[in-house]
């Protein structure tokens, strides 16, 4: 019994740090599917997870820092989106840009708004427990106790896993979407406004980034503390891309990545004396395998990265 | 014909207006923040060149952002993003420690180029392999190097906690989250050994070896016919293999010294500055702020040095400004700014000629 406990534990451990990283996988999906390169994932996360813990802050409502999260990444994305699209620049630099960008404005805000560095004080009514109305899931036999450790933030993730694979492949949008970022030029023959779509993806991808850092601030530690993304932005790409930039392939990703994770934080309460940085470093290599081919190639989307020019000749 | 300062003016005007928006998008958040910008920017330039110990402090900061520029610079040469000097950082750096620590009975004339050169071996291989992937695989550089930035992190907290700890190689010592210390004779001449002025400074002879290597590169890269194939596979690849340059070998041969210019700054830190690696769980930032100092140096060696002095004034400034009360994060969003503004400008006419000449090379196609 005590071993199901330990596996029941590890596994509501994994699926709750996959959560973010899904999340802004997610997001990964939507901007390169309609061909921008969207390395600010990391800086977008920062963002959401500071304007999470200020608008909860504010308000005295975590669904208005949710609320407050989403939007503040759609604007951090749409600087993205002008220099990509609008002003065809280079995605990689922006995306750099937009990295270094929100690490300095949050640390710079924190000192500004609570007169103090490093963390901000703990929020109240964080949404760090099994929400309200899905109590009855943790009655469930064997299983409960895994809803018992779930956030409200595990569930939006989940199904947006689903709406993401239904609009990007059952919906007429979403095939606008992929021919966007496979073949520009020909969208736009057939009306399709390539800029438009692509705004749209981009807009989305901060979103969900957002979303994505609300779920580790409000939805993890109910408060924001410089240097907590830590890369989990880039392993949010590197997902993706293990998942071939479909929403299914990057969800298994991130559950494996959760995996890794949760295991090495395992061994380090129980005291085993291994070298957790292996396992830390798991995500990294598999990608590179991954790209290079050697558990079947991964392939991006054709016109992924590269800016495009409306056509008028 | 367009004389050559105008033809400077012509490459710098866009960074030199970046910087320029980037100070006044600096004073707005200084005005937020409730103070004056004039005596807060007054603080980051009295506070990095007002005397020779302050230019000092600004000395030793620039002295690896100049190494990682140079490298993410001699990579775009050759149509590469290396996001990875973070990576050959810590490469370079962690197995100068190694090379310090075995090593250690030797005189520091033989030991200290041994371990810059291992430095620049590491971060050469680590920067290479990237290379390697693109040029055998074409797996894109930016998504690698992400990723080996990562494996170095991780790599070096393992072997700082283990294989090169005080515990496992003095013994009787505890065991420290940083590795044993290089040995005293491999410790770099600080300046202050040769001019007194500098007092307390830690500025050390660091920075006459990036300036060396930043005129190194630029002789390698313009007056050399490795760097002609470079700067041709950067230009236009299928062009330059039509002429008999090798884009596979070129893209290694940029990625393994742009690599190893980067180790070549973490060398330079252990043996000039840091003596030992810490544990750490953040990137230590230099590789990323060496694509700002690239950038704003147009991808040109002594551009590099100018930009390079750039950013290590708005580094070390940054405290001065703290001590006036001044959140040091302003620095952060100048930076940030800059490359947002270069992002938008720089790039956009920079593709727009590589376009056009795109748009010949299809035609011709089309035409065949």
């Amino acid at each position: 019994m005590a071993e199901g406990a330990i596996i029941i534990a590890v596994l509501a451990s994994a699926i709750r740090l996959a959560t973010p990283l899904i999340l802004a996988a997610l997001g990964g999906v939507f901007s390169e599917r309609s061909g921008v390169v969207n390395i600010g994932l990391e800086g977008i996360m920062i963002i959401g997870a500071f304007s999470a813990v200020l608008f909860t802050h504010i308000t005295g409502n975590p669904w208005l820092g949710v609320v407050a999260a989403m939007i503040f990444g759609m604007l951090t994305a749409s600087i993205l989106a002008v220099l990509a699209i609008n002003l065809r620049g280079n995605q990689i630099i922006a995306g750099v840009a937009i990295n270094l960008l929100a690490l300095s404005l949050s640390a710079f805000l924190l000192e500004l708004i609570w007169k103090r560095s490093g963390a901000t004080p703990s929020v109240p009514h964080a949404l760090t427990t099994n929400p309200k109305g899905l109590e009855f899931l943790e009655k469930i036999p064997v299983l409960g106790d895994l809803f018992s450790k779930f956030t409200p933030f595990v569930y939006i993730a989940f199904i947006l896993v689903g709406v993401t694979y239904y609009v990007l492949f059952k919906t007429p949008l979403g095939l606008r979407i992929r021919a966007v970022g496979e073949h520009p030029r020909a969208a736009e023959t057939v009306g399709i406004s390539v800029y438009k779509i692509r705004w749209l993806c981009v807009l989305i991808s901060g979103l969900l980034a957002g979303l994505a850092g609300a779920s580790l601030s409000i939805g993890t530690i109910s408060l924001f503390r410089e240097g907590m993304i830590a890369g989990q932005g880039f392993i949010a790409l590197a997902a993706m891309i293990f998942g071939k930039w479909h929403p299914v392939g990057a969800m298994f990703a991130c559950l494996f990545f959760g995996l890794t994770s949760a295991i090495q934080i395992l061994a380090q309460t129980i005291g085993i004396d291994w070298a957790p940085e292996f396992l830390l470093m798991i995500p990294y290599v598999a990608t590179i395998v991954a790209l290079v081919g050697v558990v079947g190639k991964a392939v991006a989307p054709a016109s992924d990265g590269l800016p495009y020019e409306k056509g008028e000749k | 014909m367009k004389s050559n300062f105008e033809k400077m003016w012509d490459s710098f005007r866009l960074p030199i207006f970046a910087v320029i928006l980037g100070f006044a998008v600096g004073a707005i958040c200084i005005v937020i923040a409730g103070s004056n910008p004039i005596i807060a920017y007054a603080a980051l330039f009295k506070g990095s060149l007002g005397s020779a110990t302050s230019f000092g402090e600004t000395l030793y900061k620039m002295t690896p952002i100049v190494f990682t520029g140079l490298s993410v610079a001699l990579a775009f040469r050759c149509g590469l993003f290396n996001i990875g000097g973070e990576g050959q950082y810590i490469a370079g750096s962690i197995v100068s420690i190694a090379t310090g620590w075995i090593f250690k009975d030797m005189p520091g004339i033989i030991l200290i180029p041994m371990i810059l050169i291992m430095g620049i071996i590491a971060g050469g291989i680590w920067g290479g392999i990237a290379g390697y992937l693109k040029a055998r695989f074409g797996v894109h550089e930016v998504i690698t190097t992400i990723m080996l930035n990562y494996i170095a992190l991780h790599t070096s907290n393992y072997l700082v906690r283990t294989v090169l700890n005080p515990e496992t190689l003095i013994p009787g010592s505890v065991r420290e989250a940083f590795t044993v210390p290089i040995p005293e004779q491999a410790k770099l001449l600080k300046l202050n050994e040769i001019l007194p002025q500098f007092t307390y400074s830690s500025a050390h002879v660091g920075i006459f070896i990036a300036i060396a290597a930043a005129i190194f590169i630029y002789f390698l890269l313009f007056k050399t016919t490795v760097g002609y194939e470079i700067r041709s596979v950067g230009l236009s690849p299928d062009a330059a293999e039509y002429g008999g340059i090798s884009k596979e070998k070129n893209t290694i041969l940029a990625m393994f010294i742009a690599g190893g210019l980067s180790g070549l700054a973490g060398a330079v830190q252990v043996t000039g500055l840091i003596y030992s690696v810490n544990q750490v769980a953040m990137m230590p930032g230099y590789g990323f702020t060496g694509i700002s100092v690239a950038l704003v140096g147009v991808s040109h060696p002594l551009g590099v040095l100018a930009s390079g002095l750039l950013f290590g004034i708005l580094d070390n400034g940054a405290r001065q400004m703290q001590l006036a009360g001044i959140p040091k994060e302003i620095t952060g969003i100048i930076q940030a700014v800059i490359l947002i503004f270069i992002a938008g400008e720089l790039i956009v006419k920079f593709i727009s000629e590589r376009r056009k000449k795109e748009l010949k090379n299809s035609k011709a196609k089309e035409v065949k």
